[in-house]
């Protein structure tokens, strides 16, 4: 079984005291930033990649996937507790989940939050140990009309998920894109619209993207709402074992949700958000037990669903990143500069030419997992305590560490500056309803896109037809169209905008 | 002519400007064909789709009626200003300033002024609760991203150092 000795090989790496270790310090300070209020996971990973630079590669990544799930499960905690959701992928959560709080039912809601994930965790690892190997033999027969291909399917994928206008969704990507292709252009050696400045002839980093308009415009966006506004259960959270009636809802809900989100997450441009939405959606339509809550007023499933999914999802999107080198998400374009970083460059060659590093990571995803639910259950009330330290302390301390952290990637103010200026523009983007997550995800595919489609039709001697004419690069468009088409249906548009009006 | 949605009917003319100007800055590049393409090539073809894109929303904000027309409301100058100062502030003092001969002032007091700059942005602001906060991300920066992490960092002014 290669499965097994692969996963073995995996768990060997993993199981090291050190890389116990890292994990741990990943989950730790993952949750310990997710839990803040107003700070996604996107923005707690940028920040807290400084955290990683001086570690090996494999720890590094180890630690980097620890603090993405633990973003991910702080999350949800402030989701239930002060109905802010982090995060997209929580916003559904904070439906049934806050009003569970507000009876008095928040232990149980954190509880079902936790164990569902931690299920659906278990679950995703093993898909994507199962999926990664075949995936990435197909992988080694892309070209690059097929990676052009599969990179427009997955900008498409972003667009239909992005909350609110399909067209700024676009907008936004193709921004993206083109500020990813400032600095030297890699065929020519010509550095285009650098302004002569020595520092972008490098081009923008990502981290000073992901920070200034993920840590400050938020930042910024936040302070100019009233603080009134937020409301926090943290006295009555008491007794966190859901019933046995809790428990015979929430299994069904888990076990559904997670297949969706297993399935969703594999998907370029799916993952949690997606997951999420469509678990809580067929967790609406199916039938209400005799004497069960309706959704909306605090139903147990519609916490264990959506949260189960969301982490499913969140693990299978690391296949198409693993195997391809392409991210499917906002978040996995951010894990894609962290492992660029580390001088890893992710595509279907790391699973062959670094198996410890690749199958560790797998397992120490698993290990994450199992350690979130022993540090979020139990120390649960430390985590409330963070809730209730007031904002005006918390802010400065995150403006502080996101200058910090920007600096210390290239030892160079050049950065602070930047930050400074993509804090005004993601203040702007939040004020004209323009959502930003699609914006990084083009900003990494920028480059990848431009040089994929020069090579495939410089192989066609300038025939762009070449994209329909290979079977699997036809097949990816065609799917790409197909996601358009379906978005575009009437009835299909007007229930998308309904579930993204529940946020 | 009416704007139906505010939000949109900015986005459309940002978009649009952005576009025609990655457009233009693409044209002083070799442009090239499809089978030879020059470093102008992708950028042209994203600024003309994005500028395009820019006047469709555009339009459609003039035209298609919303709830409320979509306004964008107040902008909270203050924390935008106070915020980006902090860290413009920050990066000043970290760094130094050469143009002015401005002496690098190291991480510790830097950290002091972006805590005193950004607790502006707030609704109260508090002297000596400032005073604590900022002596408490003093000491746990010290310890997690010096001494921990070994980061290189200009901790103390550069005159005191040397």
């Amino acid at each position: 079984m290669d499965l097994i000795s692969n996963l073995s090989l995996g768990f060997g790496v993993a199981f090291t005291p050190i890389n116990l270790m890292y994990a741990f310090i990943g989950c730790l300070l993952g949750t310990l930033i997710g839990v803040l209020p107003g700070i996604g996971p996107l923005a707690t990973i940028a920040m807290l990649l400084p955290a990683t630079y001086a570690l090996p590669p494999v720890s590094a990544l180890i630690m980097l996937a620890g603090i993405y799930y633990g973003a991910q499960y702080g999350g949800s905690t402030t989701a239930i507790l002060v109905n802010l959701p982090g995060e997209s992928s929580s916003v559904v959560t904070v439906i049934d989940g806050y009003q569970m709080a507000r009876q008095g039912r928040a232990g149980p809601a954190l509880a079902a939050a936790g164990l569902g994930s931690f299920f659906a965790g278990c679950v995703g690892t093993l898909v994507l140990a199962a999926f990664a190997v075949p995936l990435t033999e197909v992988a080694f027969k892309f070209g690059p009309a097929e990676y052009f291909s599969l990179m427009v399917l997955g900008l498409v994928g972003a667009v239909v998920l992005a909350s609110g206008s399909l067209l700024k969704a676009v907008g936004m990507i193709l921004l993206g894109l083109l500020v990813g292709l400032v600095g030297t252009d890699v065929n020519s050696g010509v550095a285009r619209f650098s302004f002569d400045i020595p520092e972008l002839t490098d081009g923008i980093g990502f981290i000073v993207i992901a920070m200034g308009v993920f840590g400050y415009g938020e930042i910024i966006s936040n302070l100019g709402k009233h603080e009134s506004e937020r409301e926090v259960f943290t006295a009555n959270v008491t007794g966190l074992m859901p019933s046995k009636e809790d428990f015979k809802r929430m299994v069904p809900a888990v076990l559904r949700g997670t297949a969706l989100g297993a399935a969703l997450g594999i998907l370029p441009g799916g993952g949690a958000v997606m997951s999420a939405f469509a678990a809580y959606t067929i967790e609406k339509k199916t039938k209400l037990h005799p004497g069960e809550v309706p959704f909306g007023k605090g139903n147990i499933r519609g916490v264990a669903a959506p949260e189960a999914a969301n982490n499913a999802g969140s693990q299978t999107s690391f296949i198409p990143l693993l195997t391809l080198g392409i991210p499917p998400n906002a978040v996995m374009a951010l894990m894609v500069g962290a492992m660029t970083i580390h001088n890893i460059q992710p595509g279907p060659q790391v699973m062959t030419s670094n198996p410890e590093l690749f199958w560790g990571l797998i397992a120490s995803m698993w290990i994450g997992n199992a350690m979130l639910v022993i540090l979020n259950l139990p120390l649960i009330g430390i985590w409330i305590k963070l809730l209730t330290v007031p904002y005006r302390w918390l802010f400065p301390a995150i403006v502080l560490f996101c200058a910090i952290g920007v600096y210390s990637t290239n030892n160079n103010t050049w950065d602070i500056w930047m930050v400074a200026i993509f804090g005004v523009i993601g203040y702007l983007f939040i004020k004209l309803g323009a959502e930003p997550a699609p914006l990084l995800l083009g900003f990494i595919l920028g480059p990848m896109m431009e040089e994929n489609l020069r090579r495939a039709l410089l192989l066609s001697r300038g025939d762009w037809s070449v994209f329909v004419t290979r079977g699997l690069s036809a097949s990816l468009l065609a799917v790409a169209a197909l996601l358009l088409v379906v978005v575009l249906l009437p009835s299909i548009k007007k229930k998308r905008e309904e579930a993204f009006v529940e946020d | 002519m009416n704007i139906k949605s505010q939000k949109d009917f900015f986005s459309g003319l940002m978009f649009m400007a952005v576009g025609i100007a990655f457009a233009w800055g693409a044209t002083t590049y070799k442009v090239g064909d499809g089978a030879r393409m020059g470093p102008g090539y992708f950028p042209l073809m994203l600024g003309v789709l994005l500028a395009i894109l820019g006047a469709v929303i555009t339009f459609k904000a003039m035209v298609v009626e919303t709830e409320g027309g979509d306004r964008i409301g107040a902008w909270a100058w203050k924390p935008l200003f106070f915020i980006i100062a902090a860290n413009l502030v920050f990066g000043v003092l970290l760094g130094g300033l050469p143009s002015i001969k401005l002496p690098a002032m190291g991480l510790i007091v830097g950290i002091y002024a972006l805590t005193f700059i950004a607790a502006n942005a707030g609704e109260e602001f508090k002297f000596k609760e400032v005073l604590i906060l900022a002596t408490v991300l003093a000491i746990i920066s010290y310890l997690a991203f010096i001494v921990l992490l070994k980061l290189q960092f200009p901790v103390w002014p550069a005159f005191i150092t040397g």
